[in-house]
């Protein structure tokens, strides 16, 4: 199929923009960055930060005014981005599958389950009704729902919201996609279902040997799931790199901010910390570096110069001029 | 059935008077539509039933009322009460074809206008405003005056008007629809739009498009009658309650004001139903109301 050494997506200086009446808007800008085969990269970002548009961006689904405006999405050595719309459908679904953030309106409320994944398979795959039925079956033993053949016929409303998750991750698997795009997959979910939800995620991720972009605001999940961590600050990528040494050592005040503001259960913590101020104006972005108003490290470079990615070794890359220092504990 | 018996919306319709008597009133009309001919002696369409010497017969319970016609004659000695069977049938029929021609039009056009929106919207929904600015009354004037009179016009001049408000309706709930994650996910998953408009969107959008769809059947009756009072409605030969009671008014100086109101009554006995019907659907099923 392909050489192995190959990514199984590769966008590079991904830009989405959104022609508005207020001005342009740079919701992704310039954004680069793989996903190995079988790998869990998380995408982390404040509200804002231009995370679920990349999402959509990759299956072509960026609607007016919005606009795919530069850079290649190579799945699979294919670049997504020149793709006509009748060969994006084949794509959406069997190939790459997207879970929602909220399971309470990403379900059609009319049909039951049953129908809804049994659509899926009609779909994308060449099974005759009894396969597809003994699939749905399998599919929703999979993702822990038990009596499934009974709960086939049931509607929506007739299940929690974390089953109802595990619905939508069914359905998303279904057609054994080899990407999954999770868009804050447990925003909407009470505390004690996000982590169950999470490591059925990751378990049918990796029994199945697909890859997955778990696009959240929250580093925590992140830090549970992830191979690979992308930290986006106003539509560009402002670090990235391996899951354990982003976490330990961040390189950008950016990310060492989010870190700071997250509760630890053990060691010694006065007080969380918090970012001061608010995301910038994407449509009126200051000179310089994006994050110069709000970084605890600014100088007078960042006011004139917008900062690069420049690489740090390991994996890992960062776009500041001031990066912190190895062993600044976050 | 078993679940409906137990249903709140039955619930609900058993403790609704307005509910049982507007359904009662709509269900004699249905019996009367559907088993008219069955149900009066005379067919006044028929001219060699007909008899000429009881022109005129006042209803049934005032001197010189005849028991054969409860509700008097008119001119050319029709039973009233069989001239209204017959043309409750006409409004009847005029009124449930129009809605679902309008409705089935108004539909496809607002998931078009909803779900494409940009130009595909603006063009619809212009049009529907200038629709909206020509009385069906002035439409059916043009359309009598370019190609005759006939059922199939009236038809014709209610639909285009009625389409308007489903097409509204349904691309309002169509555009906050779309942005529910379902149809997001249903795009996501590949398919294509006809699918989604059609299993995802459509579904979704029904249910106010009941009680419009009730409600309207009285509208249109209530158009039809006057466009018929007009002289721009059903032909002589098809008398609607509405013509009826036009030709009722060209002797209701006369003093008999039978032949006009029996026919007006009947209209507005019809529009009632339908009315306390949709009154009852509209709180049944307008979730905010729940």
């Amino acid at each position: 199929m392909s050489a192995a050494g190959q990514p199984l997506l590769d966008v590079r200086g991904l830009e989405t923009r959104f022609y508005t009446f207020a001005g342009v808007v740079n919701a992704v800008d310039g954004v680069s960055f793989t996903v190995g085969r079988g790998e869990i990269l998380g995408l982390v970002g404040e509200s804002g930060g231009g995370k679920s548009v990349i999402g959509f961006s990759i299956l072509g689904l960026i609607d007016s005014p919005g606009k795919v405006d530069g850079g290649e999405i190579l799945f699979d050595g294919d670049d997504l981005a020149g793709k006509s719309e009748s060969e994006l459908q084949r794509i959406r679904g069997r190939e790459i599958a997207m879970v929602f953030q909220d399971p309470m309106t990403s379900l059609n409320p009319l049909q039951t389950i049953g129908q809804q994944m049994d659509e899926m398979l009609r779909l994308h795959s060449d099974l005759d009704g009894r396969a597809r039925r003994a699939r749905c079956i399998e599919m929703l033993n999979d993702v822990g729902i038990s009596e499934a053949e009974r709960r086939l016929k049931n509607y929506p409303h007739q299940f929690s919201g974390g089953m109802r998750q595990r619905v939508v991750i069914a359905i998303a698997m279904i057609a054994g996609p080899r990407l999954i795009i999770a868009d804050e997959p447990t925003t909407a979910l009470d505390v004690t279902i996000q982590s169950q939800i999470l490591k059925l995620m990751r378990r049918q991720v990796r029994e199945r040997d697909a890859s997955m972009i778990l696009i959240t605001h929250d580093l925590a999940v992140v830090s549970q799931m992830a191979d690979q961590i992308v930290v986006l600050y106003c539509g560009r990528v402002v670090e990235q790199g391996p899951k354990e040494a982003l976490i330990r050592k961040p390189a950008h005040p950016y990310t060492q901010g989010l870190l700071g503001s997250i509760p630890k259960l053990h060691g010694r913590q006065a007080r969380l910390t918090q970012i001061p101020g608010a995301v910038p104006d994407v449509r009126n972005l200051p000179k310089g570096c994006n994050f110069r108003e709000r970084c605890p490290f600014a100088q007078a470079r960042c006011a004139e110069e917008e900062p690069q990615q420049r690489a740090l070794g390991a994996g890992r890359s960062v776009a500041c001029h001031f990066p912190l220092e190895e062993g600044t504990e976050a | 059935m078993q679940g409906f018996l137990k249903s709140e919306f039955f619930f609900n319709y058993r403790r609704s008077a307005s509910a049982i008597i507007g359904s009662a009133l709509m269900l004699l009309f249905a019996v009367y539509v559907a088993f008219g001919p069955w149900l009066v002696a005379q067919n006044p369409h028929d001219i060699a039933s007909l008899e000429l010497l009881d022109s005129f017969k006042p209803p049934a319970w005032l001197p010189g009322g005849d028991p054969r016609y409860p509700l008097g004659t008119d001119g050319q000695g029709r039973d009233m009460l069989a001239s209204i069977v017959y043309g409750a049938r006409i409004s009847v029929m005029i009124g449930v074809v129009a809605m679902l021609c309008s409705c089935f039009i108004g539909t496809a056009l607002g998931l078009l206008a909803g779900f494409y929106r940009g130009a595909v919207d603006s063009f619809i929904m212009r049009v529907a405003d200038i629709q909206l600015s020509f009385p069906s009354i002035l439409i059916a004037l043009f359309l009598m005056s370019a190609v005759g009179t006939g059922i199939d016009k009236v038809l014709i001049a209610l639909t285009a008007v009625g389409w308007v408000v489903y097409a509204r309706t349904v691309r309002g709930s169509t555009l906050s629809e779309i942005e529910k994650e379902y149809v997001q996910a249903a795009r996501v998953a590949g398919l294509p739009d006809r699918k989604i408009i059609l299993k995802h969107v459509l579904p979704n959008v029904l249910t106010p498009l009941i009680v419009i769809a009730t409600i309207q059947v009285g509208t249109f009756v209530l158009i039809e009658a006057s466009l018929s009072f007009l002289g721009v409605g059903v032909p002589i030969t098809q008398p609607s309650l509405g013509l009826l009671v036009k030709n009722g008014f060209d002797v209701l100086f006369s003093g008999l004001w039978w032949t006009s109101a029996f026919p007006g009554l009947a209209i507005m006995i019809l529009v009632f139903g339908i009315n306390l019907f949709g009154d009852f659907l509209r709180d049944e099923l307008n979730p905010r109301l729940k």
